[in-house]
């Protein structure tokens, strides 16, 4: 199943979020930011539409999308899982999170399901420490988590 | 509108919000509190308002930093005391606004404090709880107590009388006040801040840039969010001071990704503060104008450093460079730029308010004023507090932290994250300043408090740090880029059990070396985890490589897994969980771990149901 954007419809998101920018290089941040939140990840084919449009080499761009944790160049999961590997986490049984997280859904860390419903990742620190340790599952913070409480956050989201 | 008028329309809000003739219902809607399950309880609360018809109003607030308490609500009503209760959740809810409202009993199992009123026995003052009673509150002032997203709150309690008043002094008797109040940076490195104005002030040139640095990164450390959180309008007065101080007119706010409720309240507090003419154009009637930009960071801990953020901000790849020329003579777009931390601008409107004397009231000679600290990992009240620098780490620890839960022993308090140390036992009578930190080879930070217990194994903790900064280094620097990688290898073969002894002094010389050897304070500092591990846990170390034990049982490759026989029912389940089929044995018959096969990955210990198998 391919989840790629292109073509047309890649162009018609690339122009709703540039319209929203002078086009100078240091908006690059920014402008990627918001195709990532049109797109899901940043497509190939946008790198050096962006380019053209901040006025900067494409190889620049390419290294500011791989220098930052945040960006994507492939497609995501549906589900984006997040367990926090902040100290605080990591002494409270952060590691126990990830173990179960990863052999129930049969993945690492960075990668997706085959069927593109759940997409796991490491975080540093989302600072909801004392209530350690913390997952995050599509941008709502669960605290105090234990590995069965993770399992079944899983299966909630996918029944 | 001037400020006395400004206030006089904020105090109506005001008195309209804490009058004591309202029923009130206040809910900690920070991270935190939702992260506990705060956002389910709304709904509840707001359905029984509904259906009961209690006329009370609900109202989020920032944290009042008992995180352990989470989710927290006050209960206000006229002719009752205001009462904090926590720990609720959908099940105790309804039951405790009913007590509440309806039936006049306050003796709630969640009652935690009485915010405001008569005393009633069973229930201290909220001043009386151990975990506030030590506390000073400058830059935490509000938290808990006004709304984050009604500016008026904030102007009510004072809020922007130190940027008035500052308006009317030159930028010179600014920077005076606040190099008198001592003030130092509160994102870890500790330069005074009166000083770095001065000099940004100092350097020639007509555009000058005024920069927040909000990329708290250290795990471990959500201070900053708390701030933003809580009291963002404390930052934004902060900032605009500072800006007037040093001649910019124009500021970025560098908030990390991961904060997007500080985000959110951040861009509601600077529109709110430009339609009062708080920020903007001509401020307040006078000629200064200052216009406030918030930038989103993108996921990269080095981003924390000055000159990297600047690279950040101008959308480059974040990587730091070489000073000089410092960011006060050559910054963003290669201006005269002056970045403070978000605690150290919290602070800034009481030292022009309340002037510098009173701020340094508190503090040592060298350290003066307050610090926040985030108190987390093995400790019994988790939270965020504000205590007067000199305090010393039992008092922090024991006293208002509660102590170490499950009856287990203390071990170490790991400070300053990645960039700080370990710090044993035998040092808990250490006094918290900026010098005393550093001469244990820790370092104060930008507060991070992380207790561990003696289930914690040092070594792991040690390779936790290291991978975390091989991984954050930006890799400009080869001794960090390269060097971390190398650390990381020995301390991952030391907790496998797979080193040799003098490993350790390989880790020792590869310390040195890095530290030297690398350009900013994420390289020069990231050795600190595992050198103050080494200093004060080196049987640790040892009994890992000579005798290859993890003596906190917390090393997976150093532990066994055994099947106790008296326990043993013979129920298949651990046999079937077991990925590389080590457990044989008939069901109703005592199983068996084959070490030889077994990869140590604890699934037969996590389905055991009748505690039969045993980890040692």
């Amino acid at each position: 199943m391919s989840r790629c954007l292109e073509g047309e419809k890649l162009k018609q998101q690339l122009k709703c979020v540039f319209d929203q920018y002078k086009g100078v290089e240091s908006e690059l941040i920014p402008v990627l930011q918001d195709v990532q939140d049109a797109c899901g990840y940043v497509p190939v084919d946008a790198i050096a539409a962006i380019a053209r449009f901040l006025k900067t080499p494409a190889s620049k761009v390419y290294g500011v999308v791989t220098f930052y944790a945040q960006f994507y160049l492939k497609p995501q999961g549906k589900h984006k899982i997040r367990v926090c590997q902040g100290t605080a986490c990591h002494v409270r049984g952060a590691d126990e999170i990830m173990r179960v997280i990863k052999r129930k859904l049969g993945i690492e860390e960075g990668e997706s399901t085959a069927d593109f419903e759940f997409n796991l990742e490491k975080v540093a620190c989302f600072g909801s420490c004392a209530l350690a340790p913390v997952m995050v599952v599509n941008d709502k913070v669960y605290g105090n988590v234990t590995p069965e409480q993770a399992l079944e956050i899983l299966d909630g989201l996918s029944s | 509108m001037n400020y006395e008028q400004l206030k006089e329309k904020a105090l109506v809000d005001w008195r309209n919000f804490s009058n004591p003739d309202t029923a009130r219902i206040l809910i900690g809607t920070g991270t935190c509190g939702l992260a506990a399950g705060a956002g389910d309880l709304i709904d509840i609360i707001k359905d029984y308002v509904r259906k009961r018809h209690v006329d009370a109003q609900v109202c989020d607030t920032g944290c009042l930093g008992l995180c352990y308490a989470e989710p927290l609500v006050e209960l206000r009503k006229p002719g009752a005391p205001a009462i904090l209760f926590g720990r609720l959740n959908p099940e105790n809810i309804t039951e405790c606004l009913e007590n509440y409202f309806e039936n006049n009993k306050w003796d709630d199992p969640n009652a935690l404090a009485i915010m405001e009123g008569d005393s009633i026995n069973s229930i201290p003052y909220f001043r009386d709880l151990p975990m506030i009673r030590g506390q000073v509150r400058i830059a935490s002032r509000n938290f808990g107590i006004i709304n984050p997203e009604n500016i008026n709150h904030y102007i009510a309690r004072d809020g922007y009388a130190g940027l008035a008043k500052s308006l009317k002094l030159s930028h010179e008797d600014v920077i005076t006040e606040v190099k008198a109040s001592g003030l130092r940076g509160r994102g870890g490195a500790g330069f005074p801040t009166g000083i770095k104005w001065e000099f940004c002030r100092n350097a020639p040139g007509n555009k000058k840039y005024m920069i927040c640095n909000g990329d708290e990164g250290d795990p471990g450390a959500f201070m900053d969010r708390s701030v933003l959180e809580s009291d963002p309008h404390a930052v934004i007065e902060g900032m605009t001071i500072a800006a007037y101080a040093i001649g910019a007119d124009e500021g970025y706010i560098y908030v990390r990704a991961e904060y997007p409720l500080a985000i959110k309240r951040l861009e509601k507090a600077i529109k709110d503060a430009l339609d009062m003419n708080l920020v903007g154009k001509s401020i307040l009637g006078s000629k200064f104008s200052f216009d406030i930009h918030i930038k989103k960071g993108a996921g990269a801990f080095v981003c924390g450093e000055e000159t990297a953020l600047i690279a950040s901000i101008e959308g480059k790849r974040g990587m730091p460079k070489s000073r000089p020329p410092f960011p006060a003579q050559s910054g963003l777009f290669n201006k005269p730029s002056n970045i403070n931390n978000v605690e150290t601008l919290a602070n800034i409107p009481f030292i022009l308010r309340n002037g510098s004397s009173e701020f340094a009231e508190n503090g040592t000679e060298k350290s003066r004023g307050t610090k926040t600290f985030a108190l987390t990992g093995r400790i019994t009240r988790t939270g965020l507090i504000e205590v007067p620098l000199g305090i010393t780490l039992r008092e922090i620890i024991f006293d208002i932290g509660g102590g170490i839960p499950d009856g287990k022993k203390f071990k170490a308090v790991q400070t300053g994250g990645p960039s700080g140390g370990c710090i044993p036992c035998d040092l808990l009578d250490l006094p918290v300043d900026y010098e005393k930190l550093a001469e244990a080879g820790a370092i104060m930070g930008s507060g991070g408090m992380v207790v561990m217990d003696e289930s914690t194994c040092m070594v792991d903790i040690a390779r936790y740090f290291i991978s975390f900064t091989q991984s954050e280094s930006c890799g400009k620097c080869v001794p960090c880029r390269l060097g971390t990688r190398q650390m990381m290898l020995i301390l991952d073969s030391i907790t496998r059990g797979d080193a040799k002894v003098d490993d350790i002094n390989l880790l020792i010389e590869l310390g040195e070396t890095i530290r030297l050897g690398s350009l900013c304070g994420l390289g020069q500092t990231a050795p600190n985890p595992v050198l103050t591990t080494i200093k004060y846990y080196k049987d640790e170390y040892e009994q890992h490589i000579i005798n290859r034990i993890c003596p906190a049982g917390s090393c997976s490759n150093l532990l066994t897994y055994e099947i106790d026989k008296k326990k043993c029912i013979g129920c298949t389940a651990c046999a079937k969980a077991c990925p590389v089929d080590a457990i044989s044995g008939k069901p109703k018959e005592v199983h068996a771990i084959d070490q030889e096969e077994c990869t140590r990955c604890g699934s037969c210990f996590d389905v055991c149901k009748f505690e039969a198998v045993k980890k040692s």
